[in-house]
């Protein structure tokens, strides 16, 4: 086995883990505001891509306000999906919460395909298909700017949630809502912010993903079983651990393919991962919940 | 009450004379899958239908009778196709059946048709449905053995022994692989490479990069949209030279538009009707194709599918042996079926015999390369 072949599968599992990654980082804003997983984040990932495409095609625009426009609809999708599914179910429990996510996630489904077709699209590469080459191992431009991005997302998140009152708030809900209420901080609102922020974060990563993946009414599946997988392999709730679960994920599915078979990719994931909770079930940058109080 | 009698009478005479004029029809049955997941290789077969009986009406009926069509759409569901099946059996007591249009639904029926005595030409493509030979089951689309054939012939020709295959992991993709691993040593050549990738997998380079420090002199990748193009664009990422040869699963304009200007250069095995303009003036199938792509399209204004062409294939053989045997019996349609030689469809030339039941060789495929984002035929 030559350098440049492992150079090149380093390079490959990056750009699939960083899809991983992006999609885990939506899980964790919400997960930390309410404790519960959005099974719809891979809808919203869709979304993203899905109507860039059709900005582009339907309104002729070009490709950033496609994407503005798309990040836009996708954020005020989730602020309907929280303020009609989510808020009225008042003293539902986590797992109610849960089941109502994966309905939404079926229905965004079943809109997109109604409204989109069954097929397969492309979003045009941001600055070309000219493959930049590093020592033996070809990367695609659109890979660098996927890499970019989630870092400076990850650093916005950072910024807002250590540096600004909602962004404050946010947390102050994770650690206990009860507590968040009593010294004035409005819950409702904050879970409102929170599935907006995270479906913004799904939207972006979907845009930016779709040149690289293609897009089609149901890449949310697999998209947001993966990111799932890497929301646990980094530690629920710790927004670095999820984009650092994506990219641990998708480097070891690489090499799986890379040295022992290509046929036996999705299962490397799954095993790791379930090794990975019978050791350390609060994942590898996780903290056991008794530690957050 | 002389007026009731009087009505009664008239009554009676109505039914009579209707149930004449329908045994005046030959009424052949057809279960597609219109709506669903197979939607688009359905559709286009129903149009075709309605085209067909519009025309065959036209142009004076089949033995001077009309034909009346009955259409199931089983919604690409096999306990609705089974259900569509029985009715058109049992209670439309149609003469042949048309579809159904994938190759699950077609396995899961095909048993009935022995039994009921009926005819059924199906339009899916797996090897199963005709091998080993069922005396009441036709089918009009190539089988993968066809395209694999097409491509090693072509590889052969140009001189190429080391063959790498990447094959998807599902239903077609393993059926390809299955007669690529089959082929490639009985031609002659070496597979030295035999990479899987998922259907919903977005990142080939791995595979590609291992099928690279292998060196093969071609690769042959077997899978339907959108994986193919995915594979297309790591191909040029990666600055891979060996050339690429893709399955008939990708032969459609979509395939061109995904993969954009990384399909340039790509080689696959399709049905002439992609390229009817490219056909020889002089070939048999120009009239065929070039009237079907015509009226087709005048009369839905949406482009033709190879997928129509399955459906055109299947009644209009059923017409060729009714008309052959002189009568539309089923038994006899079965019989004059089987032997029909020589026939030019939309699909390619059916010769078929006691144990063929496809009658298509690979002279149904022609090799196309794709230059400057179109089709180009190769000679």
């Amino acid at each position: 086995m030559d350098l440049a072949s492992i150079l090149q599968y380093l390079v490959s599992g990056l750009t699939v883990g960083s899809t991983y990654g992006l999609t885990a980082l939506g899980f964790t804003i919400i997960f930390n505001t309410t404790g519960v997983i959005n099974f719809a984040q891979g809808e919203f990932v869709m979304l993203g891509g899905m109507l860039s495409v059709f900005f582009m095609k339907a309104l002729g625009l070009a490709l950033v306000p496609a994407i503005v426009l798309a990040v836009m609809v996708s954020v005020a999708v989730g602020a309907v999906f929280e303020r009609f599914t989510i808020r009225p179910v008042k003293n539902a429990s986590v797992i109610q919460l849960i089941i109502i996510t994966i309905g939404v996630s079926i229905l965004i489904r079943g809109l997109a395909m109604l409204a989109w077709g069954k097929d397969t699209f492309a979003l045009p590469h941001f600055s070309g298909m000219q493959p930049i080459h590093i020592g033996g191992a070809a990367m695609l431009p659109q890979t660098i700017w996927v890499l970019a991005i989630t870092l400076a997302m990850l650093a916005g998140l950072k910024l807002f949630f250590s540096s600004t009152i909602y962004g404050k708030g946010m947390l102050a809900c994770s650690y206990d809502v009860k507590a968040a209420f009593l010294v004035g901080i409005d819950v409702r609102r904050m879970v409102l912010l929170s599935f907006m922020i995270s479906a913004l974060v799904g939207a972006v990563g979907g845009a930016i993903l779709a040149p690289l993946t293609l897009t089609s009414y149901d890449v949310g599946i697999l998209l947001g079983l993966k990111g799932f997988a890497a929301c646990i392999t980094g530690g629920l709730g710790n927004p670095f651990g999820a984009a650092a679960g994506g990219l641990i994920l998708g480097v070891l599915e690489s090499f799986g393919a890379g040295f022992i078979s290509s046929a036996y990719k999705d299962a490397f994931t799954f095993i790791i991962l379930l090794l990975l909770l019978f050791v350390k079930p609060s994942g590898l940058f996780g903290q056991a919940s008794s530690d957050r109080v | 009450m002389k007026a009731m009698r009087a009505m009664i009478l008239l009554a009676l005479c109505l039914m009579i004379a209707t149930a004449a004029a329908a045994s005046e029809t030959i009424k052949i049955g057809a279960v597609l899958s219109v709506t669903g997941p197979a939607s688009f290789l359905g559709e286009p077969e129903k149009n075709t239908l309605l085209l067909l009986e519009e025309q065959i009406n036209a142009s004076g009926g089949i033995l001077g009778k009309q034909i009346e069509l009955v259409i199931y759409d089983d919604e690409t569901n096999v306990n609705k196709c089974v259900l569509a099946a029985d009715k058109l059996i049992k209670k439309d007591r149609v003469v042949a059946v048309v579809g159904p249009t994938v190759s699950g639904n077609t396995l899961a029926i095909m048993n009935k048709f022995p039994r009921a005595k009926t005819p059924l030409v199906s339009c899916a493509a797996a090897e199963k449905i005709v091998k080993p030979v069922n005396p009441w089951v036709f089918k009009t689309p190539q089988t993968d053995r066809h395209a694999v054939q097409k491509i090693l012939t072509h590889a052969q020709a140009a001189g190429l022994k080391n063959i790498a295959i990447l094959t998807v992991s599902n239903g077609f993709g393993q059926a390809g692989r299955a007669v690529l691993k089959e082929l490639v040593p009985a031609g002659g050549m070496n597979l030295i490479a035999d990479e899987v990738y998922g259907p919903k997998d977005t990142d080939m380079t791995v595979q590609l990069t291992k099928i690279k420090s292998l060196n093969p002199d071609a690769i042959i990748c077997w899978g339907t949209n959108p994986g193919p193009a995915v594979v297309a664009m790591n191909r040029v990422q990666l600055g891979i030279a060996t050339p690429l040869y893709m399955s008939h699963g990708v032969a459609s304009r979509k395939f061109i538009e995904l993969a954009g200007e990384a399909a340039n250069g790509l080689m696959l095995p399709a049905g002439r009707m992609i390229a009817v303009d490219q056909i020889p003036a002089d070939h048999p199938q120009q009239p065929v194709l070039a009237a079907y792509v015509k009226d087709y399209e005048t009369k839905f204004n949406i482009p033709v599918s190879t997928f129509g062409g399955y459906a055109y294939d299947a009644l209009m053989l059923v017409k060729a042996a009714i008309e052959k045997a002189g009568s539309a019996d089923p038994s006899a349609i079965r019989d004059s079926l089987e032997s029909i030689t020589g026939y030019v469809g939309a699909t390619g030339e059916y010769n078929f015999s006691k144990t063929e039941h496809n009658g298509l060789d690979e002279s149904a495929f022609v090799m196309v390369a794709i230059e400057n984002g179109d089709w180009k035929v190769q000679r």
